[in-house]
Order: structure tokens, then C-alpha cells, then sequence
């Protein structure tokens, strides 16, 4: 195995180097290519010829079709943004500008036929037709992985080729028969590990489909004959609500982006008694940190200081990481710095010892993980203040077995309404919440209260877990 | 209070506030095709801990999840005695 991990020259080079790129396969919903097929080919056809240099935004609602737009265009392209679909459309328009971008590539009829100033290449099928063209690399293109933010718009993380790659494993005989699969989005940070770890080790990965219901998936993956399986613990609860689940049979399975809980770990390993399960750290701007996978929460603190690569501290009470898998900077103007001035990342996630053993309590800035979505309070906060009826808001997490956390509000009204509750002011409050936030930001529950206590500074007093 | 009924209330009740289309409940209905999403399904339990005052989802952390919804009425059924 001669291919550098840690650097690798482009995706094209890097892949063609894994090993058997003509057996191996990405396996859509409704479209299967080969890793060859993928390197020696076009989804872009005609409009690939503009494109070196530029700065492109990829948009589809198909996973494949940006899998296979991504491969096309690392190494030609400056610069490409991964817009993952569950992000608003509306937020289009601020990321063409902030990643300035000259091209969108879609495949979706609303974002095709919206003004979003710039061009557009429409992907209307799924073809990846072979072509000859010059793919030695050009120059190292710059990848751009969107996060929450807090101000209303996500955040575009700088990643490369490189730092995205840190983290894949290398290839070994074992990979020949591993067959991986996601739960994840690859426009996501844990559905993006994946898939370069299975294009960079040359194993086969099915990807899953908004358009297929989880029977449908769990269907396929077990055609497949899926082995290795990652996902959030809240996919997995999904998954074991399914009596399809049977239809997998997986050797590995890997939990990151919540918090896991000993429920989960132990209703997982019940259903795959056989299965290796881990669970990791991660996140878009620190990237991998760590593996656990002894089948209990939290983490040993020697995991903190078990990979060389990867240095891990914990400092008032949260975790900060530096190593090359981080993301280099925001491209965001109002954006913080991502690395301290040493090079670390703070993860902003608390951590607590107790009994010789780390546990993760929450986000230190209060930031909420509804089923693997950040909402950010002061967000929601901002919508809350807006009804006429509501004088102030406080947004916080209440636990729950299902997606790990859900949003509630405290609310302060205008005038209260006799007898303490009011079904009617609650209902209409939600209501405006619906019109202006994604589902998961919309308050499980409202809470009418006649006040909200203020600290000196003159902030809202916020009692984070 | 009758557990079916309530269950059955807030499962119409959080269908109804997060748009979704909902199966007719049968109690052999394989939950993920009753048309509520993850989502819905935490608003629901959390909805009938204010309710019923239990959440076997968390009370025991070995427990298999309800696949269908005559295993949910169940797995509530149980908690409660």
C-alpha cells in the first residue's frame, strides 16, 4: 500500500490507488456506479470543461449524483461547497456569496428555477458517462462542509482533501470483503468520513435516500450485504423501531454526532450481539477524535492520549482537539476563529469526571442536539421575541429517550392570561415558530411564565447542563 | 386515564401540529409507517410522560423498542402497573 493517507493528491489519484476500483461500488437508491466508472467518468458532461478554477456549489437532492459531481471536480475546481439537503434553500443564496461561488450544480426544480444570480448545470439523470480527460490535479481544491450557526445562516468550515482524509483508515486484506453504509448524509461530516473511507480503502458503500422510507434502506443494505454501518445514536433508535432492521446483519457498527447513552449502546449490541459496536468523537471543525469501544458511555481518559496524530485536552471543563483533520478556517465573515492560537479546536463540548471516567454533558454555549441538529437557542429566541404576544423567551433542552434532546420555551407574554395557561396564546406562538424555523427548532412545548431572571450583565440567566 | 386512548390522542395531536399524514392505528401498524418521524415520536413521548407520568423509553435502558403500535400501547401498559 504505497498511497499516502495523510496527503493524498486528489480524489481521483487517491481512489484509483485503493486497490480494486472496478469492483468496488457506491450503491444509490436508484443508481450503482463503480469507483471506476465514478474516476473514469462525467456526471457534469458538457458543463465540465468550464470549470477548472472555479468556485462550485453543489446542491442536488441525490446523494450519488454529489458523490459523483464531488469526484469529478476535486482537483479541478478552487473551491466546492456541499449543500446538504436538509438545509433550508433559502440559506442558497448566502452560501453562493460567502463561498463565491460561479456555478450552483442541482438536480432539484426549485433551486434550478430560482435567481440566485449565479449559473446553474442541472443534473437531471444519473448518468456517469466515461470520458478522457486530464485529471492530474490542478490545484488542491478546497472542501466546504456546512455547520450550524447561531445568527440564523450556517457556517462554511474550510476542509481539504487532506484534513477530510486524516481520519481514514488504511486499506488491509480485511477490506476486501467490507461493504459499508450510512445513515448519514456524505454532505454531512459523519456521512463524509464514511464515504472517504470507504473511497480510500476501496470498499463498497451503500448510501442511504431522503425518498426511501427506513424498511426500504434497511431492504438494500441487507442486498448488499452491508458489514459496517455508522449512523447517529437518534438513527438508531429509528432503526430498532423498525422490524426490517433484521435485514442487516453487520459486523461493525459506529455511533457518533450525539451524545450515546448506555440505553442505546446496550438496545444496539441486544439487536447485534455479535456486532463490534464504538462510538466516536467527532465534529465538522475538530474532525475525528476519538474511538470508544469497551460498550459503555463516556470515555476512558486514556483515549485522550492513545493516537499521537490527534492531540486532545480537556480545559475548563471542555474539549479542545488539534490535530490535521481539523477544518483550516470559516469562510463566514462574522464567523469566530476556529483554532485558538496554538492550533486547537474548541469543541465547545463540556465533559465531567467522574469514577476515573469522562462523560459528555452538553454543549458549553447551551447549544441543543435535537436528533443530530444543533439548534442554537438565541435562534429560536429571536423568533419567539417576534410574536406580538411575547415579551421575552428563554430556549432550552429537556432530555429524551427518542432524539437525545428536544426544545422547549419559557415564555414571558405581554399581558398574562388569566388561570396561568393558555392554550390558545401556545398554539398560536408554535404556529408563527413553524412558519420561520426548520421543524426540529420549533418548541416540543411552551411554557408561559411571568417572568425570566436576568444576570448582572444584563443577559438571560442560562443554566447549562 | 385509559392509556390506549391517550396514546392514540397525542399520537393525532402531534400528527396534526407537525403536518404529517397518519396511518390509521392498528395495533399491528409498524410504527415508521404510521407517517410520524423521529421527531414526532420524541414529542410524543415526552408528551405522554406529562400525561401518564412514565417514559419506558427511559426507565429501563435494556428494554427492546415497540415496533409496532400495539407493541407502544404495550411497552406503555406496562410501565404503568
Amino acid at each position: 500500500m504505497k498511497m499516502p493517507h495523510t496527503n493524498p493528491a486528489s480524489l481521483h489519484a487517491s481512489i484509483l490507488a485503493a486497490g480494486d476500483p472496478s469492483s468496488r461500488s457506491l450503491v444509490g437508491l436508484d443508481a450503482k456506479a463503480t469507483w471506476a466508472e465514478l474516476i473514469g467518468g462525467s456526471i457534469l458532461a458538457e458543463h465540465a470543461g468550464g470549470l477548472t478554477g472555479k468556485s462550485v456549489l453543489i446542491a442536488t437532492r441525490d446523494q450519488f449524483r454529489a458523490a459523483a459531481a464531488l469526484i469529478e471536480l476535486d482537483g479541478i475546481a478552487r473551491r466546492i461547497v456541499l449543500f446538504p439537503p436538509d438545509v433550508p434553500r433559502e440559506q442558497l443564496s448566502y452560501v453562493a456569496e460567502t463561498a463565491e461561488a460561479d456555478l450552483i450544480v442541482t438536480d432539484d426544480p426549485e433551486t434550478a428555477s430560482a435567481d440566485h444570480g449565479i449559473s446553474r448545470v442541472i443534473l437531471s439523470r444519473n448518468n456517469v458517462t466515461p470520458v478522457s480527460v486530464d485529471r492530474s490535479p490542478r490545484v488542491e481544491t478546497e472542501w466546504i462542509l456546512l455547520t450550524s450557526g447561531t445568527t440564523g445562516h450556517p457556517k462554511l468550515a474550510v476542509h481539504t482533501l487532506a484534513s477530510l482524509a486524516g481520519s481514514a483508515m488504511h486499506r488491509s486484506p480485511a477490506s476486501a470483503s467490507i461493504v459499508w453504509s450510512t445513515f448519514y448524509d456524505m454532505r454531512r461530516y459523519g456521512g463524509m468520513h464514511i464515504f472517504l473511507h470507504a473511497a480510500l480503502t476501496g470498499t463498497s458503500l451503500v448510501v442511504s435516500s431522503a425518498q426511501e422510507s427506513v424498511a426500504g434502506f434497511f431492504a438494500r443494505a441487507g442486498v448488499h450485504g452491508v458489514t459496517h454501518i455508522s449512523g447517529t445514536p437518534s438513527h438508531w433508535r429509528r432503526a430498532l423501531m423498525s422490524s426490517s432492521v433484521d435485514r442487516i446483519s453487520p459486523e461493525y457498527i459506529r455511533m457518533s454526532g450525539e451524545i450515546v447513552d448506555q440505553a442505546i449502546l446496550n438496545q444496539v449490541k441486544g439487536q447485534f450481539p455479535n456486532a463490534k459496536i464504538e462510538h466516536t468523537f467527532a465534529s465538522t471543525e475538530a474532525g475525528v477524535g476519538f474511538y470508544v469501544g469497551d460498550g459503555l458511555m463516556g470515555f476512558p481518559p486514556d483515549v485522550l492520549t492513545r493516537n499521537p496524530l490527534v492531540e486532545m485536552k480537556i480545559e475548563d471543563g471542555t474539549l479542545k482537539i488539534r490535530s490535521n483533520r481539523a477544518a483550516a478556517r470559516y469562510l463566514d465573515a462574522d464567523a469566530p476563529t476556529l483554532k485558538d492560537a496554538e492550533g486547537f479546536v474548541d469543541t465547545g463540548d463540556s465533559v465531567e469526571l467522574r469514577d476515573g471516567r469522562y462523560y459528555f454533558t452538553g454543549r458549553r454555549d447551551g447549544t441543543i442536539n435535537v436528533g443530530g441538529f444543533k439548534v442554537h437557542p438565541e435562534e429560536v429566541e429571536a423568533v419567539l421575541n417576534r410574536h406580538p404576544q411575547v415579551v421575552m423567551s428563554l430556549v432550552k433542552a429537556k432530555k429524551n429517550p427518542i432524539t437525545g434532546s428536544l426544545v422547549i420555551a419559557d415564555v414571558v407574554l405581554k399581558a398574562i392570561a388569566p388561570a396561568g395557561s393558555s392554550p390558545a396564546v401556545d398554539s398560536d406562538i408554535l404556529r408563527f415558530c413553524r412558519g420561520q424555523l426548520a421543524p426540529h427548532q420549533v418548541p416540543a412545548a411552551i411554557n408561559i411564565v411571568p417572568a425570566l431572571a436576568i444576570g448582572e450583565s444584563g443577559k438571560l440567566v442560562r443554566r447549562h447542563a | 386515564m385509559d392509556i390506549r386512548s391517550e396514546v392514540v390522542a397525542q399520537f393525532t395531536q402531534v400528527a396534526q401540529e407537525q403536518d404529517k399524514r397518519l396511518a390509521p392505528l392498528t395495533d399491528d401498524l409498524p410504527l415508521l409507517d404510521s407517517g410520524l418521524d423521529s421527531l414526532c415520536f420524541a414529542i410524543v413521548v415526552a408528551r405522554l410522560e406529562g400525561s401518564l407520568g412514565a417514559d419506558p423509553f427511559s426507565d429501563d435502558e435494556d428494554a427492546r423498542f415497540p415496533v409496532t403500535f400495539g407493541d407502544f400501547i404495550r411497552f406503555y401498559e406496562n410501565a404503568a402497573h
